[in-house]
């Protein structure tokens, strides 16, 4: 049983609908005993890094999360905004993330020209597995993955990062350390990859 | 869409009725479509809103983004549509009568999700927007030039333009190539071409010459004379970047 977490920073919705459509149960809650005591997490999230803290710790859930996630270490993943409260900071805000996963997260910046990127990043890119995991198979060949942020991660080590996508040089798209797993861009609406790696995550 | 179904008109006259929401949509999900946009034209001229309901059995089955447009006049109505489950909102009419709507649902719900949708027409050798071209009793220039509004709603905080050609609507003799080129030089966000595409090499074009983001069609997709997926594999061979 998969238990999403609903503390106002996320259209829960489409994950939920997507973890019905390929089989798993899942329940939405956002009461601290639950969550601490749940198989299996995904922290979903978009919006300001602050914000997102703000509510987690008004929740009480800062301790629930980090029961769940360091001494009873069941698998948990974080999606967009969730990936980046996996590390211990973010350049958008001032709060303290989870920490989990050693690492900040950095806005996008490109040098000065007449076309420069656009910020956020938002679309279909390509994300290309750096090392083995049961997320991006490469049988798949090919994988694009929707994505809409302006931040994105940046491990102290290298160890800690699952894939990359390219936007003005590599960054992190998944990032992972243990029992904790998290992917920049949306799985949920991210069509048959997307699906494929919501059930890689289910069947852990 | 109106009343619960896909209509398709031409030159925005004259709809007809091409299948309903969910067949449609989740045939162009299989197809391979990269985004879908719903466009509610009845709602801007008859001065109401959408009844919304329908968003939320949408998303339901929708795993790819999905834009809403229609009657989106207000904070208010924005959020309904938004925790229905879209991922964002196209607004047209209303944001030329009040172009303020556009800075405060930007600030508001972030750039990303906002879209802002242009009817645009070619006028003696000019390009002008028209409003409420849902009903064609009621459209009418808004006494704007297309190339103004394209940066004004930038400076507003839009996050997207999608360019109606209206000339071009629903003919299928290609893309409004002249006028798309002249709006990519000025529009820095995402641009998306809309009204014209006959054949599939009408969306090569678009990409190559105009170099816009995204290719919206609906006529074609809808009689299904284009399948996406195999559009997509001869654009690839064209050589433009597309996702299979």
């Amino acid at each position: 049983m998969i238990t999403v977490i609903d503390y106002g920073m996320a259209n829960i919705g489409s994950v939920v609908n997507m973890l019905k459509r390929i089989g798993q149960e899942s329940i939405v809650s956002v009461n601290p005993d639950e969550i601490a005591r749940s198989e299996k997490l995904i922290l979903p999230g978009v919006g300001a890094f602050d914000g997102a803290v703000n509510k987690l710790e008004r929740l009480g859930l800062r301790d629930a999360l980090n029961e769940a996630a360091l001494n009873r270490r069941i698998p948990i993943l974080g999606i967009c905004l969730g990936m980046q409260l996996l590390l211990q900071g973010s350049e958008e805000g001032e709060k303290q993330g989870f920490g989990w996963i050693s690492g900040w997260n950095r806005r996008f910046q490109f040098p000065e020209c007449e076309n420069p990127l656009k910020v956020p990043h938002m679309g279909w890119n390509k994300v290309r597995a750096v090392r083995p995991s049961p997320y991006f198979s490469a049988d798949y060949g090919e994988q694009r993955f929707y994505f809409v942020h302006s931040y994105h991660a940046v491990c102290d080590s290298a160890e800690d990062v699952l894939a990359v996508a390219d936007y003005g040089g590599e960054f992190a798209a998944s990032i992972h350390r243990e029992n904790i797993v998290g992917v920049q861009f949306h799985p949920e609406k991210s069509h048959r990859f997307g699906m494929k790696l919501l059930s890689a995550f289910a069947e852990l | 869409m109106r009343d619960g179904q896909v209509v398709k008109g031409v030159r925005f006259r004259d709809h007809r009725v091409m299948g309903g929401i969910m067949e449609l949509a989740t045939r162009y999900v299989e197809e391979g479509a990269d985004e879908l946009v719903f466009y509610d034209i009845t709602a801007s001229p008859d001065g109401r809103s959408v009844d919304r309901r329908w968003i939320n059995r949408v998303a339901e089955v929708l795993n790819i983004p999905f834009s809403v447009a229609g009657g989106i006049r207000s904070v208010a109505d924005a959020e309904e549509v938004l925790n229905f489950g879209a991922d964002k909102i196209s607004i047209n009419t209303p944001a030329l009568a009040e172009p303020g709507l556009i800075d405060v649902l930007a600030k508001r719900f972030g750039s990303q999700c906002v879209v802002i949708g242009i009817d645009s027409h070619a006028d003696a050798g000019t390009w002008r927007v028209y409003q409420n071209t849902g009903d064609p009793d009621k459209t009418s220039h808004s006494g704007r030039f297309t190339l103004d509004w394209v940066a004004e709603v930038q400076d507003r905080g839009a996050g997207e333009i999608v360019l109606n050609c209206m000339n071009q609507d629903g003919v299928r003799e290609g893309y409004d190539l002249e006028q798309l080129r002249q709006v990519r030089a000025r529009c820095q966000v995402p641009l998306i071409a809309s009204g014209g595409a006959g054949t599939m090499q009408h969306f090569a074009d678009v990409f190559r010459s105009a170099h816009v983001d995204g290719g919206l069609a609906a006529t074609v997709f809808h009689s299904a004379a284009i399948n996406i997926r195999e559009l997509k594999i001869f654009l690839r061979e064209q050589s433009v970047e597309v996702r299979l």
